[in-house]
């Protein structure tokens, strides 16, 4: 099954990949990052691997495997 | 199981120093992707301009030039004119392209240089703190225009690639919006299809990239989505100009 993977420290916490995710598989963590911010984490459910998170990701966070 | 979306190798592995929900990462992202699916990294030089991109040949493994504040275009020129066999393109923001550097922008394209020009249109100065640019909206509230832009008093929104298009050097314009995936596709195949372009010798191509600016728009990165769709692509209609 098709899955991502979140580079926890890159991540920005612009939840754009949230927003644009047709299966809803992301949501924001409770934990911070070293940023300081909460990023993204995946759900692992239901992803069919159509790379619109990895898409609209401004900084290049997030990879996508089908 | 395959890798199907991953950072391109034109692009360095580092963080970027824009706000969140800054599109400048989104497009960065796509010109090193076009750059790498034509395969033209080692001949590419890219202008950088004066503005929130100012070090972006720090995110980019490749050549790059820094011009002074809206001189991109003269620069191209010269590199492009004395280095024929190099792929040239300046990045530029609205305040660079659009106020300081207009004189600049407008001649290069009438000469019809052979050059890529990527225009990130933000309607709004970000790296100076938010102030009314040529592209801002009527009646966006911005640092300088606390109660909305007024025609009367600061004019209309400077439409620079529709003014390009009607010089008969220019070869294509289109302006796309980075408001959604299906969108940020669409402008990917735009600045590929400029690269192309000088590749082939065509001439000036300029792609205009709406961009969103959450920071000074005071949205939040989902709603700054929102807002290109619904508002700014209302008054920068996008699509192939020339």
């Amino acid at each position: 099954m098709a899955h991502i993977k979140i580079k926890r420290d890159k991540c920005k916490g612009c939840m754009l990949c949230i927003k644009v995710c047709p299966k809803g598989q992301l949501k924001e963590d409770s934990v911070l990052n070293k940023k300081g911010i909460k990023p993204v984490v995946f759900l692992g459910q239901d992803c069919t691997g159509c790379t619109f998170c990895g898409v609209i990701c401004p900084d290049t966070a997030i990879e996508v495997y089908k | 199981m395959k890798k199907v979306f991953s950072r391109t190798s034109s692009l360095r592995d580092v963080d970027t120093h824009y706000c969140s929900g800054c599109g400048h990462g989104i497009a960065h992202r796509l010109i090193a992707e076009a750059i790498d699916e034509l395969d033209i990294r080692e001949q590419v030089i890219g202008i950088t301009p004066v503005g929130c991109a100012v070090i972006a040949y720090n995110y980019w493994n490749f050549d790059c030039v820094e011009s002074p504040h809206g001189r991109g275009l003269a620069i191209a020129t010269a590199i492009k004119r004395v280095r024929p066999q190099n792929i040239v393109f300046t990045y530029q923001g609205d305040g660079d392209l659009a106020a300081i550097g207009t004189a600049e922008t407008i001649h290069a394209a009438n000469r019809g240089e052979n050059l890529t020009v990527i225009f990130i249109n933000n309607a709004v100065y970000g790296m100076t703190g938010g102030q009314m640019a040529p592209t801002t909206l009527i009646g966006q509230k911005t640092a300088t225009s606390p109660r909305g832009r007024d025609i009367g008093n600061e004019g209309y929104p400077l439409k620079i690639s529709e003014i390009v298009a009607q010089l008969p050097g220019v070869y294509s314009v289109e302006r796309v919006s980075c408001d959604s995936p299906k969108g940020v596709l669409k402008a990917k195949s735009a600045i590929k299809a400029a690269f192309k372009n000088q590749m082939d010798n065509k001439g000036f191509s300029l792609v205009e990239v709406l961009s969103a600016c959450p920071t000074y728009w005071s949205l939040t990165p989902a709603d700054s989505l929102d807002w290109m769709q619904n508002t700014m692509s209302k008054e920068f209609p996008l699509g192939k100009i020339k």
